[in-house]
C-alpha cells in the first residue's frame, strides 16, 4: 500500500523504525493532496510551509534519538472551525473568509505537542450546519468514492481527506453527526466523545450543549491514539470534565466475548436502504459470531430526538452567530445608513441560506410567546431521550445501529429539501442529545459505498466503544477498503 | 409633592465588583488604561472562546447577599441575555435571569419619620459592556465611532430593591446606605462618576395610602446621587401634572436630562427588547455549598449599622454624629484611628465633620486620600488643649495642612502663630492698651465687665490673634486692679 494510504500506527512504525522520516512522509502527503486535491476538494487552505517544517522539528527529535510519541511527525488536517493562531479559520463561511484567529483551540495545542504535522484546515458546511458540506460558501467537497455523492457533513473535508489519502487522520466536530455521518458515507472511522471529554475552547461554537470534537481515522486503533492526545480536562473549559483518561489502546484487546449490546428496533425504521439495513444486520450477526450477546432494546423516544434537536441546536446557533455583526472582525457590509442598516447587510451578505434558516429558526424558538412551547418544550424532550439511554446502559454494555439511514447521496439530491437532508441524521442526533460517546466505522458496502456501523457507548466508556468497534473491524476487512480516485500512481 | 399623591419608587443599582480581573477572563479591571488594552480574545467574544467564572465574584458576591440580609440560592445559572449593540461583542450579555444568586433581603434605612426596611428583591451576577465613543453630534453618515472594550467583562452586580420607597429623598437614603454597605465590605468602590455605581428608577404615583399600583415609568441616565433625587422629584411632578390634567401616564423609558432638570422619553426603538432569554450552555450551574456561605458570613467586617451603635455606645455620640461618621466607611476608620490615640470623641466628631469633612470636599478628596493622617490630626487637638495654639487658629493651620502637607506644628512654627503665652512677653502690649484706651478702662473699675472684652479684643488685635486669651484677660484685670 502507498504511504498516504496507511493507518497512523503503521506510519508511526516506519517513523520509528527510520524507513521514512517525517519530512517524507510530509511530502508523499503534499503531493497526493497535488494529485487529488483538484477531484476532492477536502481543503480550504493547506498549510504547507507550516507542515514541512512540523515535520522537520520531528526529524531533529529523531535525529537526536529521542522516542518519538504515536502522533509525531503524522501528517493530519483540522476541520476548518478549530482556531489556529496565524491561520486563517473561516468555518467556510464568507463572513469569516480571511479571520485569522490570535489563538489557538486546545486540542489543535494539545496535538501540536504530540507532533502533528499540520496539513491544513477542511471544507465542511457553513458554521458546521449541514449533512452535505454543500453548505460550504467555498463550493462542496466530493466524495471520494464516487465524485457525483457527497462526502456527508458537516465535516465532510475532513472525511474525505482521510478516505482520499489526503492526510493520515483529521479532527472534527460532530453536533448531531457531523463526525460519523461523514465517516459512514466516506468509509472512515469517526468517534464523538462524551460530551465534556474533550475541550471544546477554541472550537467555533455552533451549538455549544452539543458540541463535541473527534477524529477522523483509517483505523481503530488510530482514532484510540487521537483520542488520547485530545482528552482531558481544560481549564479555560468550564464543561470539560474532571475525568481520568484512560489507555484507550489497552482496551484494544479484540476481545468482546459476554459483552451485552443492544439493537434499538427504532434504528431500522420502514423506509431506509435496505441494503444499508443488511449491511448493519450482517454486522450484528459477526459481532454475536465474536462471542456477544446481542438483544433487540428500545428506545421510545427516538422520533422525537429530530424535531427536538432542530430547536436546540439552532436556538443556541442563534446567539453564538450574533457576534458575527461586522463590528470587530470578519466581513463588513458597505454602504450602510446605520448601525442596524450594516448589521443586516453584514449578515445578509456573509452567511449563506442555511445559516439563516436556522438563525431564524432559533431566534423564533426563543421569542416571547414561544419559548415555552418550543424551547423548552425541547428541553424536556431532551431529558427523556436521555433517560432512555440510561434505561437501556442499565442492562447493556453498548448500543450497536446504523450510522445513517442511506448512503452517500448524489450533490444536489437533497438541497432543495432541507428535511430530507436532516433525516441524514437521524440516527446520530440523539446521541448528541444525551451526550453520549458514539463510533462510526465501516462495516459494508451498498451500490458500490461504504456502509457505517454505529456504535454507541455509556458516558466516558470511549474505550467500551473502542474495544468493540476493534474487535469489529479486526474479525472484517472493509477498513482495508480504499476508493479508486483513477489518479496516476494509484494502486 | 401634592397632598393628594404618593409616590412609589424601586431602584435598580448596578456596581461594578472590585476584584483584580474581570469575571469570565484574567484581564485586568483597572479603571482608566488606554482603550483596549485590557482585553483579550475571551472578552472580545472572539470565534471559539469560552468564559470561565471568576471565583473571587461569587465571593464578593456573596459578602454584598449577606450583608444585605439575602437568601443565597444554593443552585444558580447564568443564562444569555440576548441583544445587538457594538459595545457588546458576543451581542449576548451572560446575566443571570430565574435563578439569581440571591433573593429577599432588605435595608434598613433613615428617614425623617425614623428607621425603614426597603426590601430587597434579587441580587444577580453579570457582565459589563464596553464603551462607546461617537465622532460627531451623532451617528451621521461620514462619522464613525469607536469602542473601547476595556470594561467589557467586567464584573457586576445588579441589585433590586422592591418599591418600597415614597418619596426622592427615601430613594436617595437608600442609595447612600447601600453605597456604605457596599464600601463597608469591599465590595465595590460605588464610585458613581467612574461609573462602578449605576442606577435605574422605577417611579409611580397613586392616591396617597392607597395600596393600588398605577402605571410606572423607568428612569434613566442619572449620573449622581443628588440627579437620582432630582430626577425622581421631577418625574413625580410630572406624573401627577399629568392625572391631574385628565391624561394617562404611559409605561416608558424615561431619560434623565441634567442640563435641562427634565425626563424626556427615550425612542421606543432603544428599548423594545426581546431578550431570548436561556441558559448559558458554556458555564456550568453554580452550586454554593453552606460552608462557604458560612465562611463568608464569619469574616463579613462590622456593617454601618453596627458601627453607628458602637460609636454611640462606646463614645456618647449622638445618633446624628454617629451616623454622618458612619455613612462612609472610610471616615469612621478615621475616627476610629484619632480616638484610639486621643480619646476626647466629641472633639474628634467636630473637627470631622466641621472644617476635616469641608476641607475633603473642596479638594474632591476620601478621608484615607487627605494629606493629614489621623496622627496629625491628633496633634493638632493636642496643641489646642495645650494652649499652644487657640481653637480658631487651629482651622487655621488644618487648611494650611492640607493645602502644604505640613505637620501642624512646623505649619505653626513657620507662619509664627504660636500661641503667646508667656506673661512678659505680653505685659508690655498689654499697658500699650491700657494706656490707649482710658475709657473703657475707667468702665471696668466701675464695675462694668462688658468693657473686659472689649479690651480683651483690643490686645488679641494687637498680637494678630496669638495671644493665649485667658493669659490676656488675667493680666489686664491684674493691671487695673
Ligand atoms: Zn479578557
Amino acid at each position: 500500500m502507498e504511504l498516504y494510504n496507511l493507518p497512523v500506527h503503521e506510519l508511526h512504525r516506519l517513523l520509528v523504525e527510520r524507513q521514512v522520516s517525517a519530512g517524507e512522509l510530509t511530502a508523499t502527503f503534499l503531493e497526493r493532496i497535488a494529485a487529488v486535491e483538484p477531484a476532492v476538494k477536502a481543503y480550504l487552505t493547506l498549510t504547507r510551509e507550516q507542515a514541512l517544517a512540523g515535520a522537520g522539528a520531528v526529524d531533529d527529535t529523531t535525529g537526536r534519538g529521542e522516542i518519538l510519541a504515536p502522533l509525531a511527525g503524522i501528517p493530519a488536517a483540522l476541520k476548518d472551525n478549530l482556531c489556529t493562531r496565524g491561520t486563517r479559520t473561516t468555518c467556510a463561511s464568507r463572513i469569516l473568509e480571511h479571520y485569522l484567529p490570535p489563538y489557538t483551540a486546545t486540542v489543535v495545542e494539545r496535538l501540536e505537542q504530540a507532533g502533528m504535522v499540520s496539513l491544513g484546515k477542511t471544507n465542511m458546511d457553513e458554521f458546521a450546519m449541514g449533512s452535505s458540506t454543500e453548505n460550504s460558501g467555498f463550493g462542496p467537497t466530493r466524495n471520494p468514492w464516487d465524485p457525483e455523492r457527497v462526502p456527508g457533513g458537516s465535516s465532510g473535508g475532513s472525511a474525505a481527506a482521510v478516505a482520499a489519502g489526503e492526510a493520515a487522520y483529521a479532527l472534527g466536530s460532530d453536533t448531531g453527526g457531523s463526525i460519523r455521518q461523514p465517516a459512514a458515507f466516506c468509509g472512515v472511522v469517526g468517534l464523538k466523545p462524551t460530551y465534556g471529554l474533550v475541550s471544546r475552547y477554541g472550537l467555533v461554537a455552533f451549538a455549544s450543549s452539543l458540541d463535541q470534537i473527534g477524529p477522523l481515522t483509517r483505523e481503530v486503533r488510530d482514532c484510540a491514539l487521537v483520542l488520547q492526545a485530545i482528552a482531558g480536562h481544560d481549564l479555560r473549559d468550564s464543561t470539560s470534565a474532571h475525568v481520568a483518561v484512560p489507555d484507550y489502546t489497552a482496551a484494544l484487546t479484540g476481545e468482546i466475548k459476554g459483552m451485552r449490546l443492544g439493537v434499538p428496533r427504532e434504528y431500522f425504521p420502514a423506509g431506509m436502504d435496505p441494503e444499508v439495513k443488511t449491511a448493519v444486520r450482517r454486522a450484528v450477526d459477526k459481532l454475536e459470531e465474536l462471542g456477544a450477546i446481542l438483544e433487540e432494546v428500545s428506545l421510545p423516544h427516538t422520533e422525537y430526538a429530530l424535531p427536538a434537536y432542530y430547536l436546540v441546536a439552532p436556538a443556541e446557533a442563534s446567539s453564538n452567530l450574533a457576534r458575527y455583526d461586522g463590528v470587530a472582525y470578519g466581513h463588513r457590509a458597505g454602504g450602510a445608513d446605520n448601525i442596524i442598516d450594516m448589521y443586516c447587510r453584514t449578515r445578509q451578505e456573509g452567511f449563506g441560506p442555511e445559516v439563516k434558516r436556522r438563525i431564524m429558526l432559533g431566534t423564533y424558538a426563543l421569542s416571547a410567546g414561544y419559548h415555552d412551547a418550543y424551547y423548552l418544550k425541547a428541553l424536556k424532550v431532551r431529558t427523556l431521550i436521555r433517560r432512555d439511554f440510561e434505561q437501556v446502559f442499565a442492562a447493556y454494555d453498548a448500543l450497536v445501529t446504523p450510522t445513517t439511514p442511506t448512503v452517500a447521496f448524489k450533490l444536489g439530491e437533497k438541497v432543495g429539501d432541507p428535511l430530507a437532508m436532516y433525516l441524514s441524521d437521524l440516527f446520530t442526533i440523539p446521541v448528541n442529545m444525551a451526550g453520549l460517546p458514539a463510533l462510526s466505522l465501516p462495516c459494508g458496502f451498498s451500490q458500490g459505498l461504504p456502509v457505517g456501523l454505529q456504535v454507541i457507548g455509556r458516558p466516558f466508556a470511549e474505550a467500551t466503544v473502542l474495544q468493540i468497534a476493534y474487535a469489529f473491524e479486526q474479525a472484517t476487512d472493509y477498513h482495508l477498503a480504499r476508493p479508486d480516485l483513477g489518479v496516476r500512481g494509484e494502486k | 409633592m401634592s397632598g393628594d399623591y404618593e409616590a412609589v419608587i424601586g431602584l435598580e443599582v448596578h456596581v461594578e465588583l472590585k476584584t483584580k480581573s474581570k469575571v469570565f477572563c484574567p484581564c485586568s479591571t483597572e479603571f482608566g488604561a488606554p482603550p483596549n488594552t485590557h482585553v483579550c480574545p475571551v472578552c472580545l467574544g472572539l470565534p471559539g472562546v469560552l468564559p470561565v467564572l471568576n471565583k473571587q465574584v461569587v465571593e464578593l458576591a456573596l459578602r454584598a447577599a449577606l450583608a444585605l440580609n439575602c437568601r443565597v440560592a444554593a443552585f444558580c445559572k447564568f443564562d444569555r441575555k440576548n441583544y445587538y449593540y457594538p459595545d457588546l461583542p458576543k451581542n449576548y450579555q451572560i446575566s443571570q435571569y430565574d435563578l439569581p444568586l440571591a433573593l429577599d433581603g432588605y435595608l434598613e434605612i433613615d428617614t425623617e419619620y425614623g428607621s425603614k426596611r426597603v426590601g430587597i428583591i434579587r441580587i444577580h451576577m453579570e457582565e459589563d459592556a464596553g464603551k462607546l465613543i461617537h465622532e460627531g453630534e451623532a451617528l451621521n453618515p461620514g462619522k464613525y465611532s469607536l469602542v473601547d472594550y476595556n470594561r467589557t467583562g467586567v464584573p457586576l452586580l445588579e441589585i433590586v430593591s422592591q418599591p418600597d420607597m415614597t418619596s426622592p429623598e427615601e430613594a436617595r437614603a437608600y442609595l447612600e446606605k447601600l453605597k456604605a454597605v457596599l464600601q463597608y465590605t469591599d465590595v465595590s468602590d460605588c464610585r458613581m462618576e467612574e461609573g462602578s455605581l449605576r442606577c435605574d428608577a422605577n417611579v409611580s404615583v397613586r392616591p396617597a395610602g392607597s395600596t393600588e399600583l398605577w402605571t410606572k415609568t423607568e428612569v434613566k441616565n442619572m449620573n449622581s446621587f443628588r440627579s437620582v433625587q432630582r430626577a425622581l422629584a421631577y418625574e413625580i411632578e410630572r406624573q401627577i401634572g399629568l392625572y391631574e390634567g385628565g391624561e394617562q401616564v404611559v409605561q416608558e423609558t424615561m431619560a434623565w436630562d441634567e442640563a435641562h432638570g427634565v425626563t424626556v422619553p427615550m425612542r421606543s426603538k432603544e428599548e423594545a427588547h426581546d431578550y431570548r432569554y436561556f441558559p448559558e450552555p458554556d458555564l456550568v450551574p453554580l452550586r454554593i455549598e453552606a460552608e462557604w456561605i458560612g465562611r463568608v458570613k464569619e469574616h463579613l467586617p462590622e456593617l454601618p449599622d453596627a458601627r453607628k451603635h458602637r460609636l454611640m455606645q462606646d463614645y456618647g455620640l449622638s445618633a446624628y454624629d454617629a451616623g454622618v461618621i458612619t455613612a462612609s466607611r472610610d471616615l469612621a476608620d478615621y475616627f476610629d484611628a484619632c480616638v484610639a490615640a486621643y480619646p476626647q470623641a466629641k472633639t474628634v466628631a467636630n473637627w470631622l465633620m466641621g472644617d476635616f469633612s469641608r476641607l475633603l470636599n473642596s479638594y474632591n478628596l476620601e478621608p484615607r486620600q487627605a494629606p493629614v493622617s489621623p496622627a496629625e490630626l491628633v496633634e493638632l487637638m493636642v496643641m489646642i488643649d495645650r494652649g499652644k495654639i487657640s481653637g480658631k487658629m487651629g482651622k487655621t493651620v488644618l487648611e494650611e495642612m492640607f493645602a502644604t502637607g505640613k505637620k501642624a506644628k512646623d505649619v505653626v512654627a513657620e507662619k509664627g502663630l504660636a500661641q503667646i503665652s508667656d506673661a512678659e512677653s505680653l505685659r508690655p502690649i498689654i499697658q500699650e492698651v491700657i494706656a490707649a484706651n482710658p475709657g473703657p478702662v475707667e468702665d471696668f473699675r466701675q464695675g462694668k465687665e462688658k468693657a473686659l472684652g472689649f479690651l480683651v479684643g483690643q490686645v488679641m488685635r494687637a498680637t494678630r490673634g496669638q495671644a493665649n486669651p485667658a493669659l490676656v484677660n488675667e493680666l489686664l484685670k491684674e493691671s487695673m486692679n
